[in-house]
């Protein structure tokens, strides 16, 4: 089994990813990094990640998170991210990064703050 | 006083990663480590084994990465060494200042200081970096 599934949705025209296992090194940091790049490739520029079933995440998890980010807003888009776990949050804590990234509990409310 | 110690090298490919951090886990789960400590653990053997896979030894896999548990008195010790070009701990810039926030990289070491009790970088008299890193009981 894949380390990290990532299932995609539609709401308009917000693409959800829905997140699960691990973003780590190797495997699971590469299939969020196509994915993403592939999702820009076909012009879907508001991206809302949800990690609600990621139960793990690395520095290499955290570096691409950020690469994403950073290649969405590049393209004048927006990535979110939605349902951190605590050990997410934690690392984002750690990093920093809570202030850098737009973070939602609420899918509605998630999808209702893409302008 | 050492109770227990235990001794792997692995070949300089991402797949150690992972078998390093599940050594490492299994140990300290043997020292009676709980939840909480083992993920920290889980968190800083993945860093330290990135790192010397990759920034150490550039995944070359005739390159070993040598790797100590010990269970002591005072908790948990960690040792990584690998034989790459080593590297000024202090010279790592701190991810977290504001210019470094958005960069894709650097945040291991960060990891390891916030996920372990003490972590000290030296390098070997042949050569390489040694890491060691210690979770206390």
């Amino acid at each position: 089994m894949a380390e990290l599934n990532i299932t995609e949705r539609q709401s308009g025209d917000i693409t959800i990813l829905d997140l699960s296992g691990k973003v780590t090194i190797g495997e699971g940091s590469v299939a969020l990094r196509n994915t993403i790049r592939r999702l820009l490739g076909e012009g879907k520029k508001k991206i809302l990640l949800n990690l609600g079933q990621v139960g793990y995440v690395d520095s290499s998890g955290i570096g691409e998170l950020v690469s994403s980010f950073s290649a969405v807003n590049r393209e004048s888009g927006s990535l979110k991210l939605l349902n951190l776990t605590q050990k997410i949050q934690d690392l984002l804590a750690i990093t920093k990064l809570l202030t850098v990234f737009d973070v939602y509990d609420s899918e509605s409310e998630a999808v209702s703050n893409f302008s | 006083m050492i109770k227990e110690k235990k001794e792997i090298n692995l070949p300089s490919r991402i797949e150690s990663v992972e078998t390093a951090t599940q050594a490492a886990v299994d140990f300290a789960s043997k020292s009676g480590f709980d939840a909480d400590a083992l993920f920290a653990i889980d968190m800083a053997m993945r860093e330290v084994a990135a790192n010397a896979v990759k920034h150490g030894n550039r995944e070359d896999e005739t390159k070993l990465v040598e790797i100590t548990f010990e269970n002591r008195e005072e908790g948990f010790w960690i040792t990584v060494r690998d034989f790459g070009e080593g590297f000024a701990v202090e010279e790592i810039p701190d991810p977290t200042n504001s210019e470094n926030l958005l960069k894709a990289s650097g945040r291991g070491i960060l990891f390891m200081r916030s996920f372990m009790d003490e972590v000290e970088w030296s390098i070997h008299k042949e050569g390489g970096m040694i890491v060691k890193m210690l979770k206390r009981h």
